[in-house]
Parts: C-alpha cells; sequence; structure tokens
C-alpha cells in the first residue's frame, strides 16, 4: 500500500480569513502578520478561553473547523506539529523565574508551555483517548506529523487522523529573531512582500489542521499524495535532484504539475535559491507563493496545504497567490516546495481527487 | 507492520552512570543517584535532591568531541546517541539510511534561561549564543551532524512521554523500509525552569523519591539521554540484536493537562494497545519497568491501570526512577534501553526507597535486583503531561 492519504477537511487561523481561501486577502504594511483571531466562542467555553494561551486557542479552532468539515466529531488519531511551542507561556514562566530569582511562582504558565500542550488540550475538549503525538522540528515539525499520519494509516487504514501544525509569535520571540537578522529592516507591504528585493522576510503564525483518511468518499476533497523531507542538502544541484526523485516515484516529472508553490518569504538570498530550481526544471510552469499572505515561520508550510487543498477542491487558483505566470484554470496536481534558510526543504504532493 | 523491528544495541547516561554498564552496576549495588545539586544552579539546591549526571559541562563535552558552551542536552544526548551505535557492530553510520529521532521537553533552556537574565533587562542584550540553539529540533540536529545522520532527524516533546514516542516513530520509519537504521530515544539536561515548574505543582519529594510506596510524596528531577538502535530483520540477521520491539501504543487520558485520571484510563489503554498488538495476553509479560514517578497521582494511577489489566497475572514490577530520577523527555529513551538490556540479559531491576506497601493495590515492586531471569516480555510505561499515555514491549524473539 502506498502512503498516500485523502484530505476529508481542512481549518487554518492566520493572517487571512479562516473561511474559504478568498479572492481579496488582508494586506498588511508590518514586519509581524498576526492571526486575524476568529471568535473563539465558536469552539471553546468563555469562561476557558481566558484562560487558554494564544496558541492552544489557534490550534483549537483551525483543529475544530477541520473536523466540521470532514464531517467527524471525533478523530482516531491526533498528530500535530509546532517549532516554537507554546511561546508565551514559556515566556511569562521564564519572565519570571528570572525577576523573581526562583521565588514566589504559580503554575498556570508552566502547565501551559509544554510542547504537548496544544494537542493535549484539543484531545481533553473532544475527550479523545487516541494516539496523540506532537513534532517539534523546526521546519519539519509539520511534515513529520503527516509523515507519521501517513504511516499510522497504513497500520490502520480505517482511522481517521486530525493532523496539523500551529507556531505563534511573541513579543520575546519576536525580539529576538529580529536580533537574528530574519526581518526586515522597516515595515513592508505584504502585498509588496515579494518583489522587495532585499534582505528578510516578515514574521508569521498560524494553524492548520487536516483531517486524514485512507480512503476516499465525497468528503474528500484533494489528496495527500506524497510528502518528502530533505535535510542540508550540500547543493541546489542536489535538491533538483531529489525533487525530480521525489515526482519520479509518483510517475511524474516536473512538466506534470500545474502549479508549484513555493515557500518564498521576499528574502533575496532565499529567494534566489527557489528561483534557481524554478528557472530549471519548472521552466514556464506557473508559480504561487503563500508566505506574503501568512508571514514567516517554521510550520507555515501548513497554511501552503491548506490553501492548496481549497485550490484543488474548488478548481480555483485566487490570483493573489500567483507570483509567476497566469492561475491556471483547472488544477489537477500541486506541488509545495518549502525550505527554511536553504537547510530544511519539503515537498509535498497534492492531487485533485 | 511490514517488517520486524529490532533493537541492535543501547546507550545511556544518568545520574547513575555514564554508560549502561556503569548504571547495571549502580543497579547491582543499590546505589541511587539522588544528591544535592552541583552543577545546576538553583535557590532551591539545599531543598530538593536531583539526579545529576556526575560531570560538568567541559567533561561531558570533551566526551562527546562538542563545544561546551553547547545546551547541557546536546552533550548528553551524543554521549548516549554514540555508546548507542557502537554498541550495535554495525559499522560507519554513512554506510546506511540513518535517521535520528530524539526527544527533549525544553530544547535548550539551560542555555536560554541565563540568557534571559540580560534579556529581560533590556531587550537588545544577552548573548545569541545562547538563543540559537532554543529550539527542541536544534539539539536534535546538533548531534545527528556530530554522528553524520542526514537521512532523516526529528524531535518528539510529549512531556514524560517523549522517548516512547520517538520509539515508535523510529519504528514506524523502519517497518515501512524509509530507513535501514534509527537512533530513537530522548535527553534532558536539568534546567531551573522545569525544577522550579515541578515546585509550582507542588510533586517534588525533599527526600529520595519512594515510587510505590504509600508514604510517597513526589518525585525528584534527573537528567540524562538514552537510545537504542532501531533496524529491520535485514540488518538484524547480521548482527546479535538485544530484542525486537513486538509492540507499542499510545493513548491519551483527556483528563487535565498535569494531572492523570484516578482509575488510570489512558494508562490503560496503552498498556493493553501495546500487549494487542505485540499479539501477547498479559500473562506473558515477564517484567515492567513502571513509569513510576513516586507522585501521589501517577502511581495510583498506573498501579490501578495494572490491576484491571493484568488482573490475578502480576509480573515483577520495578521503578528505575527510584536510582535515576525523573528524566523528562529522556526517561522513554534510557527506560527501553533498561528493558531491552533486562531482557537480554536476564536481568529484574530493583525498586529502591520502598518501604511501605500501598493500600490501593494488591502488588508491590521488586526490591532487590537479580539476574537469571528468562524473560520472553517485558514492558516500559511512560506517562505524563497532556495526557499522553505511552507502552511499549519488547520480546526476546
Amino acid at each position: 500500500m502506498k502512503p498516500q492519504a485523502y484530505i476529508q477537511g481542512t481549518g487554518a487561523v492566520s493572517a487571512q480569513d479562516s473561511n474559504v481561501f478568498p479572492g481579496t486577502i488582508r494586506e498588511y504594511e508590518s514586519i509581524r502578520l498576526p492571526v486575524a483571531d476568529p471568535d473563539y466562542k465558536q469552539w471553546i467555553d468563555i469562561k476557558q478561553i481566558r484562560r487558554m494561551g494564544r496558541v492552544i486557542k489557534m490550534g483549537v479552532a483551525a483543529s475544530h473547523i477541520s473536523l466540521q468539515h470532514a464531517g467527524i466529531t471525533m478523530p482516531d488519531a491526533i498528530i500535530m506539529g509546532t517549532a516554537y511551542g507554546c511561546l508565551a507561556d514559556t515566556g511569562v514562566f521564564l519572565n519570571k523565574l528570572v525577576t523573581q530569582k526562583e521565588d514566589m511562582l504559580t503554575p498556570t504558565a508552566f502547565i501551559q508551555s509544554t510542547h504537548n500542550t496544544v494537542g493535549g488540550q484539543i484531545a481533553l475538549l473532544l475527550g479523545c483517548h487516541a494516539y496523540n503525538n506532537t513534532f517539534v522540528h523546526g521546519a519539519f515539525s509539520l511534515e513529520n506529523a503527516l509523515q507519521d499520519s501517513l504511516l499510522f494509516l497504513l497500520e490502520q487504514p480505517s482511522r481517521k487522523v486530525l493532523a496539523g501544525a500551529v507556531d505563534e509569535i511573541t513579543d520575546y520571540s519576536h525580539a529576538i529573531l529580529s536580533r537574528f537578522g530574519l526581518y526586515k529592516s522597516a515595515p513592508v507591504k505584504n502585498t509588496a512582500l515579494l518583489q522587495s528585493r532585499t534582505a528578510g522576510t516578515v514574521a508569521g503564525e498560524g494553524a492548520a489542521f487536516f483531517v486524514l483518511a485512507k480512503e476516499k468518499d465525497v468528503q474528500s476533497q484533494a489528496e495527500l499524495t506524497g510528502l518528502e523531507m530533505l535535510y542540508k542538502p550540500r547543493s541546489a544541484q542536489e535538491t533538483a535532484m531529489r525533487l525530480e526523485q521525489f515526482l519520479q516515484r509518483h510517475g511524474l516529472q516536473a512538466q506534470d504539475i500545474d502549479l508549484l508553490i513555493t515557500g518564498r518569504n521576499g528574502d533575496v538570498k532565499e529567494d534566489a535559491y527557489y528561483e534557481t530550481i524554478e528557472s530549471g526544471s519548472f521552466a514556464g510552469k506557473p508559480v504561487a507563493a503563500f508566505k506574503h499572505l501568512c508571514g514567516e515561520y517554521p510550520t507555515a508550510a501548513a497554511f501552503a496545504m491548506w490553501m492548496a487543498t481549497g485550490m484543488l477542491r474548488d478548481q480555483q487558483v485566487p490570483s493573489a497567490a500567483m507570483f509567476k505566470g497566469a492561475a491556471p484554470a483547472a488544477v489537477k496536481r500541486i506541488l509545495i516546495w518549502n525550505h527554511q534558510h536553504t537547510t530544511h526543504h519539503s515537498f509535498i504532493l497534492l492531487s485533485a481527487c | 507492520m511490514s517488517e520486524n523491528v529490532w533493537i541492535a544495541g543501547g546507550g545511556v547516561i544518568c545520574g547513575i552512570g555514564q554508560n549502561l554498564a556503569q548504571c547495571l552496576d549502580a543497579f547491582e549495588k543499590m546505589q541511587p543517584g539522588m544528591g544535592t545539586m552541583r552543577h545546576l544552579h538553583s535557590v532551591h539546591a539545599q531543598t530538593f535532591p536531583v539526579v545529576e549526571v556526575k560531570a560538568d559541562n567541559n567533561e561531558l563535552a570533551q566526551r562527546a568531541g562538542l563545544p561546551a558552551h553547547l545546551s547541557r542536552t546536546a552533550l548528553l544526548s551524543m554521549i548516549a546517541a554514540k555508546e548507542a551505535w557502537d554498541s550495535t557492530g554495525l559499522g560507519d553510520i554513512a554506510q546506511y539510511r540513518a535517521g535520528f529521532v530524539s526527544a527533549n521537553t525544553v530544547g535548550g533552556m539551560d542555555k536560554t534561561e541565563h540568557f534571559f537574565e540580560a534579556f529581560v533587562e533590556d531587550n537588545s542584550k544577552g548573548r545569541l549564543r545562547e538563543v540559537v540553539h532554543h529550539e527542541c529540533g536544534s539539539i536534535t540536529e546538533l548531534v545527528a551532524d556530530a554522528m553524520g545522520i542526514r537521512h532523516h532527524v526529528s524531535t518528539i516533546s510529549t512531556a514524560c512521554s517523549s522517548g516512547a514516542n520517538a520509539l515508535m516513530y523510529g519504528a514506524r520509519m523502519i517497518s515501512n523500509g524509509l530507513l535501514d537504521v534509527v537512533i530513537a530515544g530522548g535527553t534532558d539536561a536539568l534546567t531551573r525552569f522545569t525544577l522550579n515548574g515541578f515546585n509550582t505543582l507542588m510533586i517534588l519529594d525533599q527526600q529520595k523519591c519512594r515510587p510505590f510506596d504509600d508514604t510517597r510524596t513526589g518525585l525528584n528531577l534527573g537528567e540524562g539521554a538514552g537510545y537504542v538502535v532501531l533496524v529491520a530483520d535485514r540488518l538484524a540477521e547480521k548482527i546479535k540484536p538485544w530484542c525486537r520491539l513486538s509492540g507499542f501504543a499510545n493513548a491519551n487520558d483527556a483528563y487535565h493537562q498535569t494531572a492523570s485520571s484516578p482509575d488510570g484510563t489512558g494508562n490503560y489503554l496503552a498498556m493493553q494497545g501495546a500487549l494487542q498488538m505485540s499479539g501477547l495476553q498479559p500473562a506473558d509479560i515477564g517484567y515492567i519497568n513502571l513509569h513510576g514517578t513516586g507522585t501521589q497521582n501517577n502511581d495510583s494511577s498506573e498501579g490501578l491501570a495494572i490491576v484491571r489489566l493484568f488482573e490475578k497475572d502480576y509480573p515483577p514490577v520495578s521503578s528505575t526512577k527510584s536510582f535515576t530520577g525523573h528524566t523528562l523527555g529522556a526517561s522513554g529513551g534510557i527506560e527501553a534501553v533498561l528493558s531491552a538490556c533486562a531482557l537480554k540479559e536476564g536481568i529484574i531491576y530493583p525498586n529502591a526507597q520502598f518501604a511501605t506497601q500501598m493500600k490501593e493495590l494488591p502488588f508491590s515492586p521488586v526490591t532487590a535486583f537479580s539476574r537469571g531471569h528468562a524473560l520472553q516480555h517485558v514492558m516500559s510505561n511512560s506517562f505524563g503531561f497532556g495526557g499522553n499515555c505511552s507502552s511499549l514491549v519488547f520480546s526476546k524473539q
């Protein structure tokens, strides 16, 4: 059996609207794209909302939307990824630890600081006793969650897996990451981000979840056909070769891809890496982007996968997502290629049902 | 699963020994590792005993072959991962499609908490070198890079069950032929963050912890790393594997973010699922390496779940955390190595500091070290925060 699955439902909380990917997009002029918070009361009891960290709310909301769309109330596994985990509560506890010199600390922030808090809370709110796992590996967090899901479904083909990823920005994390020189030196319009040709990107955050199943039915929105991670390739040539081999394993060539979605983030150097391979193997192919919509964060590929699922389901590619060429009228196969700092690459192949 | 998954070797470093042989020696001599902290700097140094690895970062860095300014979590990880690989006799790791699946709970927090002292005063201050490896995954990559592993790297963080889940994920990739070898387990160094966190939960014992004892009042934190090497049949035939990872399951208690349900629902489901996957009956299990933290809540829930599943066929059980302390993200890895080794060597580990029978349980832990057991199947439990519960079953054949 092939490790593939059908996407039965998706949900996202991002800097864009949580509903079906809109024709118009939200515009920002900033180096930080916060999520457009939905009304969390739809999914979470108001008493709990107050105590809940923002990242937990984002994860709970996105997972509930995806379950709703899939038409199920209880998944058979919850498998998620988060690079940073619960940064806000970690920051609160660290701050008090340092400023109060390890004295008079309270447990709430610590309890909510562990990386599996979101996965645990989703299970707790659903009363879900099933398999539950959290991957915390930078820009491979989502991808490992998806791979674990695909392997889980090979073992248990009748099950449905809730898989996804979430990451948040906090003032602390933004200050620290800014000092590493990751972001633009001045605010930039997100709609102009990919044409900026300067160093740095804009920070993003968000949650996106998917209900995955082995069997196709009327609910199926798209197929997760294949997935691969590539760690520290030695050169762009190696990346191009691995990308080609990945497609070959699925009986495809670059020219069979209707739409390539790359992780361009407006950083002149990182985008050049995409350009090299786009203009080689994928010459003439339409290319879309997504980080001008959701910002850069290690699990941003989850937003891309959410967006691509919508494109395949609705057979509509919003022009706001296009970077090169015209939006294709019909889409059968979408390849998402994301990299972080050229060291962590992921290939996600999706097909129309 | 399409192929069997074998344990080709293992390595461990913790507060009772800096390799597996030293740890076995400490069990045999009944020498738990609790003591006053020497390497972690905390205002609670005189209040809470901890189970530290008895070496400073310079010594560890030298053994690991890594720079001493790196997180202690990475240094511990490297030492145990290297021991694990070397124990297999599989030669140069570069000839295999190799993966490193490592668990940890707080990444490079030992360095981050130091960075924060300057940073909270002025956010342009603090050395970035101290936060560059803050992320959990970064710790894994430091070790993978040093080991020459590039086909797969991943990190799991499900609190106290992290290490066990790393074995499961590694096993899935091996049995489906994605990789030839996977080094799987976990690592965690002591940090002020976790020490103070557990202190706010009021579950730290000021004495040596007493798992499965009626008078238990909490856990002692420990540190360390433990990894097994997983291979499929083809490579297992070339070596003498320790044993087979025959079953595993992960379930969620879905009761409370940090507390276990009174009847141990998640614990029961994890143990039952692992048995089912291995095709075994409860009576087939020859020894259980308990999660056994020494908290009121865990030991009661875990014990009652064992009562429910095993009914009258209680195998010998013990918590090795009575020696090593609770090493959090490392514990599932360390205890997997100990469980696999128990099967290979016919060892049953003692549960230290046990004196008083728990009222709600009909069984008690083993208190003496013994060899010569013809063990066929051993279970290892890892339960924890977020309701995450995992059980592993190791089998001789």
